[in-house]
């Protein structure tokens, strides 16, 4: 039956409990239902998980969304592209730039908008800075539900680095709106090359120092090791993409595998969940990491380490780039009442999350029909009930926040 | 494997449960509701398609034809051969569109055949309306059995994306809609 | 509404305890970790070291409402969200203070037209002492707002006051 899908049997943590002696001492346990959210500082926004517990055991998770739906795809069906952009700012708003990108391109592609060639560098570069800016919030915010304080602090002051190349570029800080149909808003100012650089020299020497600060400490990976486990053939029929698929072996990245813009210039490695010892592919001249034991494939400790591991990556494309930055306009032509042809288009973009797409259904007029946001942790947290099962009450935290959900793209 | 190849396989195999093809820029079927479980098996077991992650289930509302329409995005992920670490390829992406009355809109649910439909059909019922019969999560109410709606609440009256939806005036005592709310524009 | 409130008329003995209240409750807002949205990330930024909201006493944050006496809404609310909101409120101790950041709880924001399911501003759930307008308000706006609060409690009185009245403890 289908119902059997989500409740296949999973290890049971109490197969080893000594029941006999246990009723010989009336040792009596209860089954406890426990609320926890939507107010909750560990779920990453507002995700309600009701938990029914065994004591500590968590015998079942049932996540409750729809807290922050903001309608969005009702306003997609009122606005023009060009005004939808700044809602899907707010999708992932750890990641508008790359939203906005995906938007752009969904677009393009239906209408046939041509970019120019510096715009489409921009893009890649503002894209790729904002991945690393919403890693840096994934391991900062990461490190405070396992209880350290400190990996919060380290990655907002990096992050504030980067907030404060966008803000120069375009003027905000966490909704940008900067990449529109067409290409981008505003030129680079002046120095924003230079600055980018700097940054980026600064920034690469401070993940090794990040990883042995959180990733190889033995608390957290007695913590997050071995923990919500998913195996590869189940995140694909789950629907995961992006660093939860990664995580258990599957070698799959957009940019790589259906390349979009220009990704296809650029030499970058994508890695995967190893196994204790194995060393994941880092760019030349960085120290090389490698995975403790205590780790599986597929765990919470691999998911996270490999947002760690493609902000190396992030930074060698954006290097890339900043080198080949060519000359031109930044944005081509694009008429305020861009006519969408009858017929629609799905597309999908590599997001720091996993796979943001959108079918746009046009009808000849300015305003699209239909548009749909197929948000990547909407897909990502709907595992969470298949892994969140027979694991201890602290696993819970450690389980959401390696899936690093972001509330705006599940409940659009 | 070209999408006139894979609509060539489905039509010879299922005859005239797949009412079309449209070779555009989103290459899709037409299938009959009906026949739409075994279908989606076929696409996923079958070695030659292999249709394994089910990426997105668009709901679409057609009031001028009076049917709903259930878009569903499909991508063929293979593993690498020889290399195990090597990048895994996307073989084929393909969709298929199910259109149902609109006034009794029920397509059987393949959350057995991808689980990652399970929440996606959820919110087609819960935004459009589109009841899918047999799916895990369902529940029974004045509105029948259909899917546990997942983003609005659970007493939330209406299917919000239909385009003949009236805005609720008030929920629960808070004020809902004020007097600057247009409705949808005329298409 | 304590023992000592809205009992005595004004003077030296009053005023000089309004002065020692008010300062205590002005430097030691602690903030309900009550992030909703976006304005939720500007709000851990100011929290952050750049923008150190805990020189201003406001840096400890309490998940829990019983400990906490500023609520800063921090996000769109909406419908299904609303019933909590108002919880949370009722749960926080007296005086309590509520701070609506982002354009979205000051109206409805960027979701004010064609959003069903948006409350049109967090005022119509919890009472708002002040409103910090933003999409979302950059960390420094949110000092700002958090200045003007305190500058609010600085004129409070637990003198006998009518409702309404400038610096009241009661409300209307």
């Amino acid at each position: 039956m289908a119902r059997d899908v989500l409740l296949e049997s999973v290890p049971d943590l109490r197969a080893d409990l000594d029941r006999e002696s246990m009723a010989a001492a009336d040792v009596r346990t209860e089954e406890m239902l426990v609320n926890m959210g939507p107010q909750h500082p560990s779920t990453h926004g507002v995700l309600r998980l009701v938990l029914r517990t065994d004591g500590e055991l968590v015998l079942d998770a049932v996540p409750h969304i729809g807290y922050l739906h903001r309608c969005a795809e009702k306003i997609g069906e009122n606005l023009a592209p060009y005004q939808f952009i700044p809602k899907t700012d707010r999708l992932d708003y750890l990641a508008a730039m790359n939203n906005n990108h995906v938007f752009s391109l969904a677009v393009e592609r239906l209408a046939g908008v041509e970019v120019p060639e510096r715009a489409r560098y921009i893009r890649i570069i503002m894209a790729e800075l904002n991945r690393i800016a919403s890693h840096l919030v994934s391991f900062g915010t990461y490190g405070l539900d396992m209880g350290a304080f400190t990996p919060f602090l380290y990655a907002f002051r990096e992050r504030e680095m980067i907030l404060d190349l966008f803000e120069a570029a375009c003027g905000a800080r966490l909704t940008y709106s900067y990449i529109t149909i067409g290409g981008v808003t505003h030129d680079l100012p002046d120095g924003f090359v230079e600055r980018c650089r700097e940054f980026l020299d600064y920034f690469e020497p401070k993940i090794d120092e990040y990883n042995r600060l959180l990733s190889y400490n033995q608390i957290f990976i007695k913590r997050t090791g071995c923990v919500g486990v998913i195996r590869p053939d189940e995140a694909i029929a789950w629907g995961l993409t992006g660093v939860c698929l990664r995580a258990s072996g599957v070698r799959w990245d957009l940019r790589r595998c259906l390349p979009y813009e220009i990704y296809d210039r650029f030499e970058f490695e994508v890695p995967v969940g190893l196994p204790p010892g194995g060393v994941p592919p880092v760019p030349a001249g960085v120290p090389a990491p490698k995975v403790p034991a205590g780790t599986c494939v597929g765990d919470c400790w691999n998911r996270y380490f490999l947002r760690m591991i493609e902000m190396y990556w992030s930074v060698a494309i954006v290097r890339q780039a900043l080198d080949g930055l060519p000359a031109g306009d930044y944005r081509s032509k694009v008429p305020r009442n861009l006519k969408l042809p009858e017929g629609e288009v799905y597309f999908e973009g590599e997001n720091p999350r996993g796979q943001l797409g959108f079918l746009i259904v046009g009808d000849g007029s300015p305003i699209p029909y239909r548009v749909k946001a197929r948000g990547p942790s909407f897909c990502n947290l709907s595992i969470a009930r298949r892994i969140c099962r027979n694991c201890l009450l602290a696993d819970i935290p450690a389980i959401i926040g390696s899936i690093d959900v972001v509330m705006g793209e599940v409940d659009r | 494997m070209s999408p006139e190849q894979i609509a060539e396989i489905l039509k010879a195999r299922f005859g005239d449960a797949v009412i079309a093809a449209d070779m555009g820029a989103h290459p899709q079927v037409i299938v009959a509701a009906g026949h739409w479980p075994e279908v989606a098996r076929f696409l996923r077991d079958e070695p030659a398609l292999g249709f394994n992650m089910l990426r997105s289930i668009t709901a679409v509302d057609r009031p001028a034809e009076h049917v709903l329409e259930a878009v569903y995005d499909l991508l063929a992920m293979t593993p690498p051969e020889g290399a195990p670490d090597g990048y895994w390829t996307a073989r084929h992406a393909f969709a298929v569109r199910i259109r149902v009355d609109r006034g009794d809109p029920h397509i059987p649910s393949v959350a057995d055949v991808w689980p990652a439909a399970d929440w996606h059909e959820r919110e087609a019922y819960d935004l459009l309306g589109i009841v899918f019969d047999g799916h895990p999560d369902s529940v029974e109410d004045h509105d029948g059995l259909h899917p546990r709606r997942i983003l609005c609440p659970d007493d939330w009256a209406g299917h919000p994306l239909r385009k003949d939806y009236v805005f609720p005036i008030e929920y629960h005592g808070i004020p809902g809609t004020t007097e600057y709310e247009t409705p949808n524009p005329v298409h | 509404m304590g023992w000592i409130e809205n009992r005595f008329e004004e003077g030296l003995i009053v005023t000089s305890l309004d002065w020692a209240l008010n300062w205590a409750r002005q430097s030691s807002l602690w903030p309900m970790t009550f992030g909703i949205a976006c304005c939720a990330i500007e709000m851990m930024a100011t929290g952050a070291s750049r923008f150190d909201m805990d020189r201003f006493g406001a840096g400890a944050f309490r998940p829990t409402a019983r400990q906490a006496d500023l609520m800063i809404v921090a996000g769109t609310v909406t419908y299904k969200m609303a019933s909590r909101v108002r919880r949370l409120y009722n749960q926080m101790p007296d005086p309590k203070y509520v701070m609506a950041m982002g354009a979205c709880t000051v109206g409805g924001g960027p979701y004010f037209k064609h959003g069903y399911h948006v409350v049109k501003g967090v005022d119509l759930i919890v009472p708002v002492d002040v409103y910090v307008p933003g999409c979302p308000p950059r960390p420094e706006a949110l000092l700002e707002g958090l200045m003007r609060l305190q500058d609010k409690i600085r004129r409070q009185t637990i003198a006998r006051t009518r409702p309404g009245e400038v610096g009241s403890l009661l409300q209307v």
